[in-house]
């Protein structure tokens, strides 16, 4: 506003007129719907994502380029159907402008078909990691500045044939759209090193029987790639050790979550030296990622002891909502397409490093490498390997090779 | 042994139907014209909805109304309807067999009647919260089926981009269409189920519920009567079920999850359960309180409001909605009736 007026300073009409004008921009609020899991099993995280939009609006005093801002909450239950349902809400009955959300990965793949409806109405997505959300057939209004499953993972293929050195793996997955894409991510690197993957296993959620898969493991395994989050992962872990079985692991990103390793039992132990890889920042402590924490621990004191990835995805999203708003100085009267135009091209800096978008509107971001060790205080933590820089969506590769992957499922990709 | 009791000697039931018919118009008037004073969010995810929803409890009305046989299984025979859109229709990555809508339809209403009739013929033999607990298992187990087969139903994922065909040349699926289409089977469902109160085989069916050893005694076949109550019952849901998987594009097991069984339930309950208009007034109520308690009462605690609003219609009617409406008029009427003997 300020850099508007200042060549007006002339004359006093001009000045006032312009004044005018912003008076009536800053009168009308910009509505910002945010859409989580508020029910369900993924409430908590949920909760994590909400803590991340609202410190994100808070450090802004809720609002931006002289327009307030307004935030309309929504609540799904991870189900495609009610995230739609919550969507239509916020876009066709409380006419909101942008919408961050949604968290889970089919609730992602759905909301895409939505906003392909609501032209009018720009989306950033929240922390939903399918792949078909942004890569086949994606729509013109929906951004997302956070890595899907495939990109969560990059680099941890390389790395388990590379220096870990196994060359035979297992997986032992959860059975849906999410978990395909990171064994996809997972299994890309590796099988064209010349790895080998005689067997997959597909558990469907909230499982907690495994002693069959257990019992039908090849013997002629190096690892087990585990992609389990939560009280799965708990599961298979204890009863896989409890049963003696003695290969090592290598875990996706939520298998060897905070959470998971700072869960009690003696088979914990047994996770020492497994290697992973994650966009969750905490590992990676820049500066920006300490105030993030710092700025979360003083607006929530009832929440988690650090944020979680969701909340950091969230929280990433708002940011560069408000970013591309400061730009284009709270501007949206164009139909959005300044707006935009703004966020496509935005280079923001992030608690998780730097993040630009490519030609899908897909994040381009660092991801981390990490290798469970034991702290000084006998705990288990995620220790830094290495940071793999700038991880795109095809994952180094051309988008026509990329493509020619096929769309991620429990059968593709295969080497067995 | 307690006497049968039939409603039809109700000396005040012919005035209460004449009442009704004037009520008929009032609501189709205003059902039919809603849609000029709302805007696109109102018409699909409020009206549509609620239609579509309250004609799938309709069915559940019907058994449990009439027949005395609470079924919890109607939401997945309605989902098993949309399932079979999928699978013989087209649907995004082409999983179905794509052939043309008038068998697509037609055949998915009757694969899931005839669902729902094996679903009856398993569960009418027994009472009460057997007949919960049986069609309560049924369910969940065909929600397993269709979370864990991938050759046929796809898994977790489900299918997506199924859409009504254009018949005619019209979007079905724009709002306005959509509604009216809806309107017209919600309304289709009431009559037929309130001419199915009067029919012969109604009467015998409500005989049935009250005093099934009497009948018996007749010379009634009592299964017979609930085995065709089912089928019937089986058909409405299947038809409200093709129409709630074009309103969300999309179907996964989701659709048919216990939550969802229940939903269905506490539906028709707390519209009531004794005429056709109760599940329709439940699924308003319904449709309104998931929408807007988000905005009523900030942050986490919506779910404790919903939950909240349904315990108080039930502990103070237990007949819902319809009830508390007919204590209310029936106490009127006192007060006239008062008036008059002055």
């Amino acid at each position: 506003m300020t850099r508007l007026v200042k060549p007006a300073v002339l004359g006093a009409a001009m000045l006032a007129s312009a004044a005018a004008v912003g008076a009536t921009q800053a009168a009308e609020p910009i509505k910002m719907g945010a859409l989580a899991t508020l029910e369900g099993a993924f409430t908590v995280l949920g909760q994590e994502g909400m803590r991340g939009v609202e410190l994100a609006l808070q450090e802004h005093n809720y609002e931006v380029a002289g327009r307030k801002i307004e935030l309309i909450k929504a609540s799904s239950n991870a189900q495609p159907d009610s995230a739609v349902a919550a969507a239509r809400k916020l876009a066709e009955q409380d006419g909101i402008d942008i919408m961050i959300g949604p968290l889970s990965g089919s609730e992602g793949l759905a909301i895409k078909d939505y906003a392909k409806t609501q032209l009018g109405v720009t989306f950033l997505n929240g922390a939903s990691a399918a792949q078909d959300t942004t890569l086949r057939d994606p729509a013109p209004n929906f951004f997302r500045f956070n890595p899907d499953g495939a990109q969560w993972i990059a680099g941890l293929g390389e790395y388990t044939y590379k220096v870990k050195g196994y060359k035979r793996i297992a997986v032992v997955s959860e059975d849906y759209s999410f978990p395909y894409t990171m064994v996809f991510g997972f299994m890309k690197d590796f099988c064209k090193l010349g790895g080998k993957v005689p067997e997959k296993f597909w558990v469907p959620i909230g499982n907690k029987d495994f002693s069959a898969i257990i019992a039908s493991l090849p013997e002629d395994i190096d690892a087990i790639f585990v992609v389990m989050a939560g009280s799965d992962a708990l599961n298979f872990l204890s009863q896989y050790f409890q049963s003696g079985g003695d290969k090592p692991l290598v875990a996706s990103s939520m298998t060897v979550d905070q959470s998971i390793l700072s869960s009690k039992g003696r088979s914990k132990d047994y996770l020492v030296g497994t290697p992973s890889a994650t966009p969750a920042a905490d590992v990676n402590p820049l500066p920006e990622w300490k105030a993030f924490v710092d700025g979360y621990r003083k607006a929530f004191p009832k929440g988690l002891n650090s944020p979680s990835l969701f909340a950091q995805e969230y929280y990433v999203s708002t940011k560069a909502a408000l970013a591309a708003l400061e730009m284009v100085g709270g501007d949206l009267s164009d139909g959005h397409a300044k707006f935009r135009d703004a966020l496509a091209n935005l280079k923001l800096m992030t608690p998780a490093g730097m993040r630009s978008l490519d030609a899908n509107r897909q994040v381009v971001t660092d991801i981390f490498l990490t290798e469970v060790a034991k702290g000084e205080d006998g705990d288990l933590k995620a220790k830094l390997i290495k940071v793999v820089p700038q991880v795109n969506q095809t994952l180094g590769e051309s988008m026509d090779k990329f493509l020619a992957y096929g769309p991620v499922g429990r059968d593709n990709p295969s080497c067995p | 042994m307690p006497p049968p009791q039939f409603d039809t000697g109700n000396p005040s039931r012919s005035v209460i139907r004449l009442e009704l018919t004037a009520g008929h118009l009032v609501a189709a008037l205003l059902l039919i014209l809603y849609p000029f004073g709302a805007n696109d969010f109102f018409i699909v995810q409020i009206g549509a909805q609620s239609l579509l929803l309250g004609t799938v409890a309709l069915s559940l009305m019907l058994l449990a109304g009439y027949g005395g046989m609470v079924s919890l299984s109607q939401m997945t025979v309605a989902g098993m309807a949309g399932y079979f859109i999928a699978i013989l229709g087209t649907d995004s990555y082409n999983l179905g067999l794509g052939w043309p809508w008038w068998i697509v339809v037609p055949g998915s209403i009757l694969c899931a009647t005839v669902i729902a009739t094996v679903i009856g013929i398993i569960s009418v033999r027994t009472e009460g919260i057997y007949t919960i607990m049986i069609t309560l298992a049924i369910g969940v187990a065909l929600y397993y089926l269709c979370n864990q087969n991938y050759a046929v139903f796809n898994g977790f994922t489900g299918f997506s981009g199924l859409k009504p065909p254009a018949v005619f040349g019209i979007d079905w699926r724009a709002p306005l269409p959509f509604y009216y289409l809806s309107l017209a089977i919600a309304a289709a469902a009431y009559l037929a189920v309130s001419y199915f109160e009067r029919s012969t085989f109604g009467l015998a069916l409500q005989a049935i519920r009250d005093n099934p050893r009497r009948m018996h005694a007749l010379g009634y076949d009592v299964t017979l009567h609930r085995i065709v109550a089912h089928v019937f019952a089986g058909f409405l849901a299947a038809v409200g079920g093709v129409m709630l998987v074009w309103y969300n594009g999309r179907i996964s097991p989701g659709t048919i999850g216990v939550g969802e069984l229940i939903d269905i339930l506490i539906i028709a309950v707390i519209g009531g359960l004794r005429r056709p208009i109760g599940p329709f007034v439940g699924a308003i109520v319904f449709v309104l309180i998931g929408n807007f308690a988000i905005d009523l009462i900030d942050r986490e605690r919506f779910n404790m409001l919903i939950g909240f609003g349904f315990l108080i219609i039930v502990l103070f009617s237990p007949d819902g909605l319809l009830g508390l409406w007919d204590k209310l008029t029936s106490m009127s009427r006192d007060a006239r009736a008062e008036e008059w003997r002055r």
